[in-house]
Formats: C-alpha cells, sequence, structure tokens
C-alpha cells in the first residue's frame, strides 16, 4: 500500500526521531556521559581461572594506594548483614562477588571504592588471589553429560516471574532446564523413514559489543532510599531484585535508566547494579562504576549452542523432525532457562511436521553468563532446521522454496505444541525473500573480483534463502500514562527504554494519532521508576505491541474526556467526533469546533491543570504441559521472516563475500516504516558478522579475544553491494494500529541463507558458525577427497560442539 | 608525572587547559571540559566513537595523550558543529537520512564524514565505505550513513 494512502495522519509515516536533534548535536547524555557528584570510582579484581576455589584473596596493599576508601570481597559479602548475595531472574545463582569458588574466568572476586578511576584501577589490579583450581568445562554438550565437572551444588529459584515459577534445576548435572515437546512418535517416524538426516550445528558464544559499555552510579539518601541511575533494559526488575537483595521495599528503590547507546540484549536483568548498590552502602557514599572493553566481554555473551537435528522422509514426504539443542548458558543461569523453553518451543521450525520431538537443554559451562541476543536463541536453531530443508529438498529432489510452501505454517495451522497459529506472515516473507533471489539468477550481476584476483574461475556464486519464526515473550504487562496539557502538548510516561530503535518516537507518533496533536508536542519519558508506571522489560520485540497498546489505552481515557466536554460544549453527540490538529470538530459539522485549550477552560474554569489517562495491556499465554509442551496457546502473538543471500566464495582462499542479502519481515503494521526497515536492516548487518567472522574464542577456559583488535564487528567493507529490506505488512488484529514488533526478525534466517548458498555455489555444508575461511577451505578440501578420515567439521580449538 | 598547562583550540575556542602527562585526549575533552560527544567504546582505537579533529584531521581521542598535541591545535569535537542552533549540514543530513539509531557512534562517524568530504568532495560508495571502515555502528546504520554522504557530495 502507498503511504499516502494511509488513513492515518501521524502513525504509518516516516516520523524522524524526536531524540534526534540532541544525537546530532553530540548532547545526548548516556550514564557515562552524567556528572554524579561526590561519587567514588569502583574498580574490579576479576579471576584469572575459569573454575577454582578461592583460597584467599589479599587486599592489603590494594588498601594502601592512596585514596582508596574500602576493598571488599566475596567473604566480606557474607559477612554483610541483611543483604542476600546472589542473584538472577531464573535462578538465584549469581554472586554479587565470588565467595567459595569462581566459575569462569573474567568472574568478579573483589571491588576497590576509590575517589578516582586511577586509584580504583591501580589498587583493584594490586589484589592477589590463590586459588586450587577445579576441572573445567566449556562444552555445553559434554557438560550436559553425567561426571562432568559441576559448577552448581544447588539452586535456588528465583520466583520473580510467571513463566519461570516452576523452574527446579536438575541437581547433580549442569542442566538447570530441559524442555520437552512431542507430538505424534518422531522416534517410531525415523525408524520407518527412507532417509534420516542427521547433523549437529554449533554456533560460538558471541559479544552484543553495544559501543556503550555497561555502567551503574548508586547511592543510599539519608533516610534509607536507594537511588540507582544504570545502563538497563529491565528498571522495574532491577528495582524488584534490588529491594530484595538490600531488605527494603519497592517504593526505596529509585531506578533511573538514560537512553542506551545499543542493548540488543546486553543489558537485561541485574548486570552491575547489585555490586554498585552495595558498595553505595559499603562505603555510605555515592558510587559509580564504568565497565571497559574488556569487562564488557566479561559480563554477557549470547548463548553458544550444539543443535543436533534429524529429519525423516519417507514416500516422498518429511514425516519426522527431531531437534535436541544445548544452549551454553555459561557460569551463571541468567534468562537461559527461559531460551530454552520459549524458544525451544520453536526448534523444528516454521512448518506442518506430523512427528516432532524436542529436547532443548540449557547447560552450564565456565565461561561468561550468557544472555539474549536479539533472536533469543532463534538463531541458534535456524540454522539447524533451515540447513535441513535445504538438504531435504536436495533428497526429495525439489526446489527449496517450493518444499518450503508445502510445509510451511499459515494461518489457522496448529503448531506441533497444540497452539493455533495466528496472524503469521511466513508465506509472505518466504515469497518476497525468494522474488528477489529469483529475480537475481535471470539477471545475475558480473561478478567484481577483489585485489589480486584476475580469474574468474576462483569466484563460484550461489544463492539461498531461509525462514525464521518466533514467539512473543508472554506473559507480559506493560503500563503508561498519558498526560494532555491545556496548550495541546502532552507526555507519555513510559518505562520502555530507548536503545535506539525507535520506541520513543513510536509511542509519540501513537499518542499523538489518538489525540490528534503534532507528534512534535509529545515528550516520552525515559524510564525514571519513580515516575514511569510498571513495565516488565524493553526486549523481545515487545514494546511496540506491548506499550503501544499501554499508550493507546491511556489516550482513549484522555480522549473521552475531550469528546464529553467538547458535547457539552458544542450540543453534539460525542461520536460526530473528530480530533485533529489539536481541535475536536464534528464530521458533519466541521465547522462546529473547539480547540483544545478551550476545552480544558470549559472543563475546570482555568488554564494550567492536565488531563490524565492511564492504559494497562497484558499479553497472555497458557503453561505447557512438562512432558509434552502441549498447550493451547504458547504465546501472545508470532514473528516471521526470511532473508535471501547471494554469494561470492572464492576456492583459492575461502573466503566468503555476501554481496547481495535481502531481509523481509512481517511488522504487523508499520508505525514508522523506515524505523522498520532500519531495524531489519540493522539486526541483519549485525548477525553478518555472526554468520562470517564473529566468535568469542576460548582457549584453556579463557576468553583470548576480548578487545575490538581481536574481536572484529561488521564494518562498513562488509555491507553487501545491495542490501534490501523489504517489511511485509500482514495486520496483527491485536497490535496497536496492526503493528508488532520488529527488531529480531531480521536475524532468525541470516546464517542458514549463507550457508545454503555456500552449499550452491560450492556445493559443501558447513555447520560451524561462524564460516570463516579455514573451515570452507576445509570442507572443500574434504567434499573433493583429499583429505579422507577428517570429520567435516570445523569445531574451534576448544571444541564448540559435540565429537 | 607532571602537570601543566597546555593552550589549545576547542570548536573555535581559545582555551588553556591543565593536564598530567599521561591525560588522553579523550578524558581531557569529557573530565576536564565536559565536551561529551566524544564517547570510550574500546579505549584501543578500533570503533571510532572517541573520534575527533585535530587540525581537520580524524584521530582516536583515546590514544592521543594531549601532553602531545602540538601548542595552539585546532581540536573540533561534535559539540562545535552547529553555529548556535543552525545545525552544520553534516548534522541536517545525519538527521533527515536517520544515519543513526543509539548514536553512540554518530559523534565520531559524523567528524569522520566531514574529514572524508574535505579530503574528497564527491566520494563514491565504495570510496566512502574504505574510509569509513573503522567507524563501527553495532545499530548497522551504514546504508543511511552512505546516503547522507552521497547527499553531501557534490561540488
Amino acid at each position: 500500500m502507498t503511504r499516502e494512502s494511509i488513513e492515518w495522519s501521524v502513525v504509518g509515516h516516516d516520523v524522524l526521531r524526536l531524540d534526534g536533534p540532541a544525537k546530532v548535536r553530540g548532547v545526548q547524555r548516556y550514564l557515562a556521559d552524567k556528572v554524579f557528584p561526590g561519587a567514588l570510582h569502583l574498580a574490579l579484581a576479576r579471576s584469572t581461572h575459569p573454575h577454582a576455589k578461592i583460597l584467599r584473596v589479599d587486599t592489603r596493599a590494594a588498601g594502601g594506594v592512596p585514596g582508596v576508601a574500602a576493598v571488599f570481597t566475596g567473604e566480606n559479602l557474607l559477612a554483610v548483614h541483611g543483604v542476600r548475595p546472589c542473584y538472577g531472574p531464573a535462578f538465584r545463582d549469581q554472586p554479587i562477588l565470588a565467595f567459595g569458588k569462581v566459575r569462569y574466568a573474567g568472574e568478579p572476586i573483589a571491588a576497590v571504592a576509590a575517589e578516582n578511576r586511577e586509584a580504583a584501577e591501580e589498587a583493584a589490579a594490586l589484589i592477589e588471589a590463590e586459588y586450587e583450581e577445579l576441572p573445567h568445562v566449556q562444552n555445553p554438550f559434554e557438560a550436559a553429560q553425567h561426571g562432568a565437572p559441576l559448577l552448581h551444588d544447588s539452586l535456588e529459584p528465583a520466583g520473580a516471574f510467571a513463566d519461570l515459577m516452576a523452574l527446579k534445576g536438575h541437581p547433580g548435572t549442569n542442566i538447570c532446564t530441559h524442555y520437552k515437546q512431542r507430538q505424534g512418535d518422531a522416534e517410531k517416524a525415523l525408524a520407518e523413514a527412507d532417509h534420516v538426516l542427521e547433523d549437529t550445528y554449533t554456533c560460538p558464544p558471541v559479544s552484543h559489543a553495544h559501543l556503550e559499555p555497561h555502567g551503574a552510579a548508586a547511592w543510599f539518601e539519608p533516610g534509607g532510599r536507594l537511588i540507582v541511575h544504570t545502563t538497563s533494559q529491565t528498571p522495574y526488575f532491577v528495582r524488584g531484585d534490588l529491594a530484595a537483595i538490600f531488605g527494603i521495599a519497592l517504593a526505596d528503590v529509585r531506578v533511573v535508566v538514560p537512553p542506551l547507546g545499543g542493548s540488543y540484549g546486553g543489558k537485561i536483568y541485574d548486570k552491575l547494579e547489585p555490586l554498585t548498590c552495595l558498595m553505595a552502602k559499603v562505603t555510605s557514599r555515592p558510587v559509580q562504576l564504568h565497565l571497559s572493553r574488556e569487562e564488557v566481554f566479561y559480563t554477557s555473551s549470547r548463548h553458544g549452542a550444539a543443535t543436533k537435528i534429524w529429519t525423516g522422509i519417507k514416500d516422498g514426504k518429511i514425516t519426522a523432525r527431531k531437534v535436541e539443542v544445548f544452549y551454553d548458558a555459561g557460569a551463571y543461569a541468567e534468562v537461559g532457562p527461559r531460551i530454552a523453553q520459549k524458544t525451544g518451543s520453536t526448534a523444528p521450525g516454521p512448518y506442518k511436521f506430523p512427528n516432532v520431538s524436542v529436547d532443548a537443554f540449557c547447560v552450564y559451562t565456565n565461561k561468561t553468563p550468557s544472555g539474549p541476543l536479539r533472536g533469543f536463541g532463534v538463531p541458534q536453531l535456524a540454522i539447524a532446521y533451515e540447513t535441513h530443508m535445504n538438504k531435504a529438498a536436495t533428497i526429495l529432489e525439489k526446489d527449496p522454496v517450493a518444499l518450503r510452501r508445502e510445509y510451511v505454517l499459515e494461518e489457522g495451522d496448529l503448531y506441533s505444541t497444540g497452539s493455533p497459529v495466528t496472524s503469521i506472515g511466513l508465506r509472505a516473507c518466504l515469497d518476497s525473500v525468494s522474488r528477489v533471489v529469483e529475480k537475481t539468477s535471470e539477471n545475475r550481476p558480473a561478478p567484481t573480483l577483489g585485489p589480486g584476483l584476475t580469474q574468474e574461475k576462483h569466484i563460484a556464486r550461489g544463492r539461498g534463502i531461509a525462514l525464521g519464526f518466533k514467539s512473543v515473550i508472554s506473559p507480559t504487562i506493560s503500563n503508561a500514562i498519558v498526560e494532555l496539557n491545556s496548550d495541546g502538548s502532552a507526555i507519555v510516561r513510559s518505562a520502555t527504554v530507548e536503545m535506539g530503535q525507535g520506541a520513543t518516537t513510536a509511542f509519540a507518533q501513537i499518542a499523538a494519532e489518538e489525540l490528534g496533536l503534532d507528534v512534535n508536542k509529545v515528550h516520552v519519558t525515559t524510564p525514571d521508576t519513580d515516575q514511569s508506571p510498571y513495565d516488565t522489560l524493553t526486549a523481545g520485540s515487545r514494546s511496540t505491541y506491548h506499550m503501544g497498546n499501554a499508550v493507546i489505552g491511556a489516550a482513549r481515557q484522555i480522549r473521552e474526556k475531550l469528546l464529553e466536554t467538547a458535547s457539552e460544549a458544542l450540543e453534539i453527540p460525542s461520536e460526530e467526533f473528530e480530533l485533529r490538529e489539536g481541535r475536536v470538530f464534528s464530521r458533519s459539522l466541521p465547522e462546529r469546533a473547539i480547540a483544545i485549550p478551550e476545552i480544558f477552560l470549559k472543563r475546570f474554569g482555568a488554564p494550567g491543570t492536565t488531563l490524565t489517562g492511564e492504559g494497562t495491556f497484558q499479553g497472555h499465554a497458557v503453561k505447557a504441559d512438562p512432558e509434552t509442551g502441549q498447550t493451547p496457546r504458547m504465546t501472545e502473538h508470532w514473528f516471521a521472516g526470511a532473508s535471501g543471500a547471494e554469494v561470492e566464495v572464492d576456492t583459492e582462499t575461502g573466503f566468503v563475500k555476501v554481496t547481495r542479502l535481502v531481509s523481509s519481515a512481517d511488522v504487523g503494521r508499520a508505525i514508522n516504516p523506515r524505523h522498520c526497515v532500519e531495524q531489519v536492516q540493522g539486526a541483519a548487518a549485525m548477525t553478518l558478522g555472526f554468520a562470517l567472522f564473529e566468535s568469542m574464542r576460548i582457549e584453556d577456559g579463557r576468553l583470548v579475544n576480548g578487545s575490538f583488535l581481536e574481536y572484529p564487528l561488521t564494518a562498513f567493507e562488509d555491507m553487501p553491494r545491495e542490501f534490501i529490506t523489504d517489511i511485509v505488512e500482514n495486520p496483527l488484529e491485536s497490535g496497536p494500529y496492526g503493528a508488532r514488533g520488529v527488531g529480531e526478525t531480521g536475524t532468525m534466517a541470516l546464517k542458514p541463507a549463507i550457508v545454503n548458498a555456500i552449499h550452491d555455489a560450492v556445493d559443501i555444508w558447513l555447520k560451524d558458525m561462524p564460516v570463516t575461511p579455514e573451515k570452507v577451505l576445509r570442507a572443500m578440501r574434504e567434499a573433493s577427497g583429499a583429505a579422507p578420515g577428517k570429520e567435516a567439521s570445523g569445531a574451534a580449538p576448544d571444541g564448540e560442539g559435540p565429537k | 608525572m607532571s602537570r601543566r598547562t597546555i593552550s589549545l583550540k576547542i570548536n573555535g575556542e581559545d582555551r588553556r587547559v591543565e593536564i598530567e602527562d599521561n591525560t588522553l585526549l579523550l578524558d581531557m575533552l569529557r573530565d576536564r571540559l565536559g565536551l561529551k560527544a566524544a564517547r570510550d567504546g574500546c579505549s584501543v582505537g578500533a570503533c571510532g566513537s572517541c573520534t575527533v579533529l585535530l587540525n581537520g584531521n580524524p584521530i582516536s581521542s583515546c590514544l592521543k595523550l594531549a601532553s602531545t598535541l602540538p601548542e595552539g591545535a585546532e581540536i573540533s569535537t561534535a559539540e562545535g558543529l552547529a553555529d548556535g542552533e543552525r545545525l552544520d549540514p553534516v548534522q541536517e543530513a545525519f538527521l533527515e537520512e536517520g544515519a543513526f539509531q543509539c548514536a553512540f557512534c554518530t559523534s565520531g562517524m559524523m567528524l569522520a564524514v566531514k574529514a572524508l568530504l574535505a579530503e574528497n568532495s564527491t566520494p563514491t560508495d565504495e570510496e566512502a565505505k574504505t574510509y569509513l571502515n573503522g567507524h563501527y555502528c553495532r545499530c548497522g546504520s551504514y546504508p543511511e550513513i552512505l546516503k547522507a554522504v552521497r547527499r553531501l557530495s557534490g561540488p
């Protein structure tokens, strides 16, 4: 549909970011740009071992550095009365400072508070610890086996979220969650199949690499209130957990979150907040902590994963799909259990298969704790199920796109969880990417050769597509307050975190549309738990839908009040009215109008007051059967996305260049079309790095590339020559103006699209991400029989996948 | 460690700043002068978030010791781009093309684009990509940044 033809005046239009002027002027204040008067600086000492008993932490030299106010260890933590020493959203498994033992290299063991950063860092470097090394485990598949080195003796469920209430852990193992899904009889169908495809795909941990490192500042006010400024996607979770950790009332904790310099899942739940607040308590001073880039690598990562997949084919049909995925939680579970449960439920892929079996495990290993990263575990599954669709197409001698069309979930289908599929734009996304890729085949561009490449024969070209899908996090709650001023300006109070996704602009558009206001006169607050009502979190592409609906609810309360007064003033029934350009006017008699300031005067007899509305929106899901994963409603709604890639593989160097990348995502209806494109495209750009070169490399249990000098990100020159983003609009009935979220859809299918394109080019199937030149060359050598007996696997030195 | 005072021209203004021998230019700007637009993303000169212009040339201020700046050197930060209410053309172009999301990289990116265009007023996309390759935008606004460059390029 053309933008001109849409029925709305603000929603659906490319409104410029409302925070844009501050951002281009360089005056947008991120956390590290704020001044916290009198605040001590914190620096941390970290474990040098992946798994070890702490015998002694010597802080004497550190304490003697001039300017040091306090040095604090895990032992000291245990001695503080009234502080709960551990935290976590699923299990309370992570100590504020390690005590007893360390579970990963890089884990904080002591904190220094000093008058300036230099003194704090100098003192932290003087802290010496003695350890007794323990066996460590890095591979999630190995860690899940009995007899593996055990990270946690017992687990305490956090009870913080409805969907994580029933967690128990699996005592005596490193498995913290085991999700199961059963439909039909996958084992029987595999046993009876004509062909069984069986493969294991691995993804290493990768870094969110938000350019803004984590930071936090905190102090206790004289009356005992705790004030925290932090880089967080979850201000209300942080408030709740800090209240519990320090044994104070929710009302006595205030969490303030400035706009974030990127996050992508990396600044979620508790990160620096418990330690920062602890040091504020210990020193009775304001304190601040700003991580270095290296420390960001020690704070969170995306779950590495080993995904084993079986596809059964009988009589020309896919009859069975079985998946076992081992998500690598790292040393602490964070929200990994939800990833195993919620995302594990989508492991069969977006298809109708009669017999399905899924076992999704979240497993502790001795490395940086993992967290969600733009896709919540979906990309680690899609690499398996989408490569298998192409492998199955080869066996069935069918076109890969046609095979997907045969099995893809459509409106009204029952998924293998027993949940009906609603408003899922999978086919439209598939059509979109296949159209572009097919068009390429008729009309392939002439290759441009890289430097040093003089012969066309070194370059093999191929194309691939893939699909992905995801369910929105459910159940969650968003609240919003809208305040309309008598001059026609408005404030939207929302605890949604602005981290570049453009949420504040979208909510301003929604409020402006509902109340007929100038969008530039709507101010959307950043989260401050003293000012903004409760919101579960900013994550999982949920804000546009949930908070958007809450803003509509709040604005409509105000709208009713405006119309009520206008109706009395103009003596016209309120159903005749429309609100536009700051005025209420009659549809049938447009000259009968009353402007907002006049309405306020009529209603209150004086200007200066406000009209307030409050909106609440809650998503729903029904808990799944623990043995079969069956549920009548597994999610509030679905996300669909697809990717198409054209690659050039240099057959001499193994270098893969993505020359054309097409991303397609179903956004429901676009509140701000340009921002939707930017989200999908940005997700694709980031995922390109994960596909081709990004990997947190662990050697001997230690991260060896925790710096941007050794961990490169996707840069300008990695951009494909053609980088196309296609927004599919398949309105979601329950969404605000039909909208659904868009932040993650561009990540889901990109890696398998590239792997399928590489297969099209050089006839190899890669299974280990990222697809580095070494892996491509090795697989090509093995395919040509040059290295018989070697396994077609490019596992990293430490073994990222099962052997 | 010795302290001393250096004279610089910062965003067109003559400034005298007290520094130590080991004060980084980035810290001097942020902590001594309150100019926060240059930001620390990696501390190793690999991300471009701390880029400022030294006599018109882009440098990583996280790697530059302030004590090594020539006397009277001209430093430009993103705060100095606009002329009061009037935005610089590079700011207008970034705003209109939507060349940022979280914008943590934007200050450094805009200064690098200015330096690029000062060297080459009509860069091709390939030339712009090569010149700007040391500037990361993790949100992935690269296509919009290139659009902004195109909008600004011309005789």
